[in-house]
């Protein structure tokens, strides 16, 4: 099967693998990064079937109750979600010219970028959370408190309000624990980079990091109009 | 280290059209379109997905490998979707027999 | 057997045992091939726990009204004898033991692509297996393996919460596996490797590592929202608010039947590699055995309504799901028919693994024919529910994977620890297995042909017989699982030392000295021939 090339199993490595921060598995840095880009991708196709349960609910149920799913919607604050859209599309472009920085090997640009965007992803958290408590005294937490005071939320197809609400809270919920994961994610590599360990022969990690936050924030993409603008938001 | 990854003047123009596209989203909801708001909403998603996906994530430069897994994974969300619904849509077309 | 005698002695040369000492190396350890081990004790523990709820359920069916236990236990008995076999033995088998360990042998690299991922994911599955066992200790959960809402969701007492929350957390440690494999078969084959080059065990474990990846996160998210379900009296599948339980079904599905495929392709693999190794042949149609191995995973994943025919699932998705599951049978059979090519006229001897491997290839044709009837939608309205349904899936599960998972441990043990175990022994085990196996759920074919519901703790008395034939043959698997254990132990302390290659077999893994040295090669080996280069037999044409 093989012609095996100078293949003594005990024999000492060779010298042009010293680099430090290639590890041992690999055989070049190039094959390390493409190797944990690779790896990233398969984890957001993993990501995409996840969350893909909850879309796929979430389209039955619309097609069979839409204006249950209208009223519900309509009652979402608008402009909160337009606001957590826009913060969030700025998070990722903080995200992406920090990923430059990092290639380019500029470590202070590297830092600031990526308190930015920390930053605003804790913006984001920050309305997100303003906005449960809202529902919650207007009493739109089903299974909680799911007993709304505004009339056309009750009524016929007041049970798939409740239903739609379940969408609510679960999907931004789990949108908003992947946020939290990102944050985390990134405060690890803000103080890797604050201790100088982020170069250009690693930044990887900085780049996987970066893939994981866009992919959550094309979540919210696609959760903002189906959550916040169904049926429209003319009345 | 791999492919040549876009510049700063890329970035910020993607970021502009992104804005300008949210913007848009969020102003055409406020106009009577029918069945068309949803539509154009999910349309314009998709183009901010493409953006983000192409530029900020590097897809335009990457392996045609991670191309192939962005595919597999949208068509394998495509496959749960539609064959959930295929069953959820025609459970009417034929009623149980009965007297 | 003969007794092979190393290059250099086992007790002085270094390899991976004994690179290192102490429990610290090993729970901190990131060697693939420690992994592995650490992998293969836990799921032996989860295996035999598995196999202790079949023993009562088994003694409780002597009896048509019961010969054990109250009927709630016996709901518990069978939900805990699904949820450990399926998630914590059978899925994690082969890929988490043979496939760690072998993975980065056969491709010629020093271990796979992340192996502090794939630490995490042995500690992942340690993690769900306790929430899992706590269920289990504290009472145990009666949904049945399949959680089915609203039961899951809304009726039930049982610690529904605990459980499922063990299977979900279970779930990470499958996906951070199969992402491991493909990122390492993608990235880190030897110069010369090209795909067409690889061993057929490698195919298998890419095609059960795209199902991983692919179909495991969505159970996941089943099982969330069911939990979430259960913690606040509400959710997507609740009637109440319009939801719908068969929705469950659709997103449990999509997950479970791939599932199954993840249990059977690595032991295709294993059985792929056996034949060839003990007809000393290379296999007929490599392309094909490697393609099937894809076509399989894929074609999986369009046929998970045919659980669902009797749910209230449309007749005309039934259709279709019905359809498709035919398809899916075509790809397994065309393995069975090129193993046996590849068995025509060859060298055959038979040694424990090649036992296994013949034993795997009729009982998992026999499994998969029978599959069939239950595809028809027109037959599955009397046979679903019922133990042909059971006798179907053990057939493949256990006389398919099981088989497969034991044969493969066989082959590769003198690799895995460097010592021969006593193939006498090994081959009355094996026998004992298939005489113990068969006449435990042969009559099970026939039970629920004749009608036996399955998860019913009573039946009626007319069926007595053939229960208590399985019942008998149940002791006697057991007796026959309890063999391999003690005599595989025995050997690795007291087994004569084996050679880098005990049955002279081609394959990257045989070029290295047994046991490995931690790296398994400093250099990655140059890949230069086709696979399986065994000399052609004479008249060898098929």
């Amino acid at each position: 099967m093989s012609e095996s090339a100078a293949t003594n199993p005990l024999a000492a490595p060779p010298a042009h693998r010293a680099s430090p921060a290639l590890h041992h598995q690999f055989e070049e840095l190039e094959q390390q990064y493409d190797a944990s880009n690779f790896g990233m991708w398969v984890f957001l196709a993993t990501e995409v079937m996840f969350f893909g349960g909850l879309f796929t609910a979430y389209i039955i149920y619309r097609s069979i109750y839409y204006p249950g799913f209208v009223a519900g919607s309509h009652g979402l604050e608008g402009d909160f979600g337009a606001a957590m859209t826009f913060i969030l599309l700025a998070s990722s472009f903080t995200m992406a010219l920090s990923v430059h920085a990092a290639r380019e090997g500029k470590r202070a640009m590297l830092v600031v970028l990526l308190l930015l965007t920390i930053f605003l992803g804790i913006a984001f958290l920050g309305i997100k959370f303003t906005e449960y408590g809202h529902k919650w005294h207007e009493q739109m937490v089903p299974g909680l408190n799911f007993n709304p005071s505004v009339e056309a939320l009750r009524g016929a197809p007041g049970n798939a309000v409740e239903l739609f609400m379940c969408f609510y809270f679960f999907m931004t919920g789990l949108h908003a624990l992947h946020m939290i994961i990102g944050i985390g994610l990134l405060s690890v590599m803000t103080i890797l980079a604050w201790r100088g360990k982020i170069r250009r022969d690693n930044y990887d990690r900085i780049e996987v990091s970066g893939l994981y936050w866009h992919f959550v924030d094309i979540i919210w993409i696609y959760l903002f109009p189906l959550l916040y603008l169904v049926g429209g938001r003319y009345k | 280290m791999s492919a040549e990854s876009p510049s700063v003047r890329t970035y910020s123009l993607v970021f502009v059209a992104l804005l300008i596209l949210a913007a848009l989203t969020t102003g055409i909801a406020y106009v009577d379109l029918g069945t068309f708001n949803t539509v154009v909403a999910l349309a314009i998603a998709v183009i901010k997905m493409c953006l983000v996906g192409l530029f900020f994530m590097h897809l335009s430069s990457s392996h045609g490998l991670a191309r192939i897994v962005v595919l597999a994974g949208f068509f394998w969300l495509a496959l749960m979707v539609s064959f959930t619904l295929a069953d959820v849509f025609t459970r009417s077309w034929i009623s149980p027999p009965g007297p | 057997m003969s007794t092979a005698v190393a290059e250099v002695p086992v007790e002085t040369r270094i390899h991976y045992l004994n690179a290192s000492y102490g429990i610290k190396s090993w729970l901190f350890t990131t060697d693939h091939k420690r992994i592995a081990l650490l992998y293969l004790g836990s799921i032996t523990l989860m295996f035999f726990i598995g196999g202790a709820m079949a023993v009562l359920m088994r003694l409780h069916l002597i009896e048509p009204a019961g010969a054990l236990v109250q009927p709630e236990t016996y709901n518990k008995l069978f939900t805990m004898h699904g949820v450990v076999m399926l998630f914590f033995f059978l899925v994690p088998s082969i890929p988490a033991t043979l496939g760690n360990f072998l993975v980065p042998m056969m491709i010629g690299a020093r271990d796979l692509a992340f192996p502090k991922l794939n630490l995490l994911s042995w500690y992942v599955y340690i993690t769900g297996a306790t929430f899992t066992l706590y269920a289990l200790i504290s009472g145990g959960v009666d949904t049945g393996w399949t959680f089915y809402t609203p039961l899951s969701s809304h009726y039930l007492t049982t610690h529904v919460i605990a459980a499922a929350t063990g299977v979900f957390i279970n779930g990470f440690s499958s996906i951070l596996t199969g992402l491991n494999f493909i990122v390492t078969i993608h990235k880190m084959r030897a110069p010369g490797l090209t795909w067409k080059r690889m061993q057929l065990f490698l195919w298998s474990i890419y095609a059960t590592s795209v199902i991983f990846v692919l179909a495991t996160p969505v159970i996941a998210i089943a099982l969330f929202l069911v939990v979430l379900e259960r913690a606040f009296h509400v959710g997507i599948f609740d009637p109440a608010i319009g939801g719908d339980p068969v929705l469950f079904q659709h997103l449990f599905w999509f997950y479970s039947h791939p599932a199954v495929y993840i249990m059977i392709l690595p032991g295709m693999g294993v059985v792929s590699e056996l034949v060839t190794c003990f007809s000393r042949k290379k296999p007929f149609g490599y392309m094909f055995i490697a393609y099937s191995s894809m076509a399989i995973a894929m074609i999986s994943f369009f046929v998970w309504g045919h659980h669902m025919f009797v749910s209230g699932q449309s007749v005309y998705a039934g259709f279709i799901f019905s359809a498709l599951s035919f398809a899916v049978a075509i790809p397994s059979a065309i393995k069975v028919f090129n193993w046996t090519a590849t068995l025509y006229k060859g060298s055959i001897s038979y040694q424990a693994p090649m036992l296994y491997a013949l034993g795997f290839i009729g009982l998992f044709t026999m499994g998969g024919l029978t599959g069939l009837f239950l595809a028809s939608m027109a037959t599955d309205i009397h046979l679903h529910d019922t133990y042909f349904v059971i006798a179907h899936f053990h057939y493949i599960m256990v006389g398919g994977a099981v088989m497969g998972y034991l044969g493969g441990i066989h082959y590769w043990w003198p690799k895995i620890t460097g010592r021969l175990y006593h193939d006498g022994w090994a081959r009355f085990a094996a026998l004992v297995i298939f005489v113990g196996f068969n006449l435990t759920f042969f009559p099970q074919y026939m039970l629920g042909y004749l009608g036996m519901p399955r998860r019913y703790a009573v039946y009626p008395s007319e069926f007595q017989v053939l229960n208590v034939m399985s019942s008998a043959g149940a002791s006697i698997l057991g007796v026959g699982y309890l063999i391999p254990f003690i005599y595989l132990l025995w050997s690795i302390r007291y087994g004569p030392v084996a050679g880098s290659n005990p049955w002279g077999a081609k394959g990257l893994e045989w070029e290295t000295p047994s046991p490995p040295p931690t790296n398994n090669f400093q250099e990655p080996p140059v890949v230069a021939e086709e696979p399986y280069g065994y000399a052609e037999p004479e008249h060898a044409h098929v």
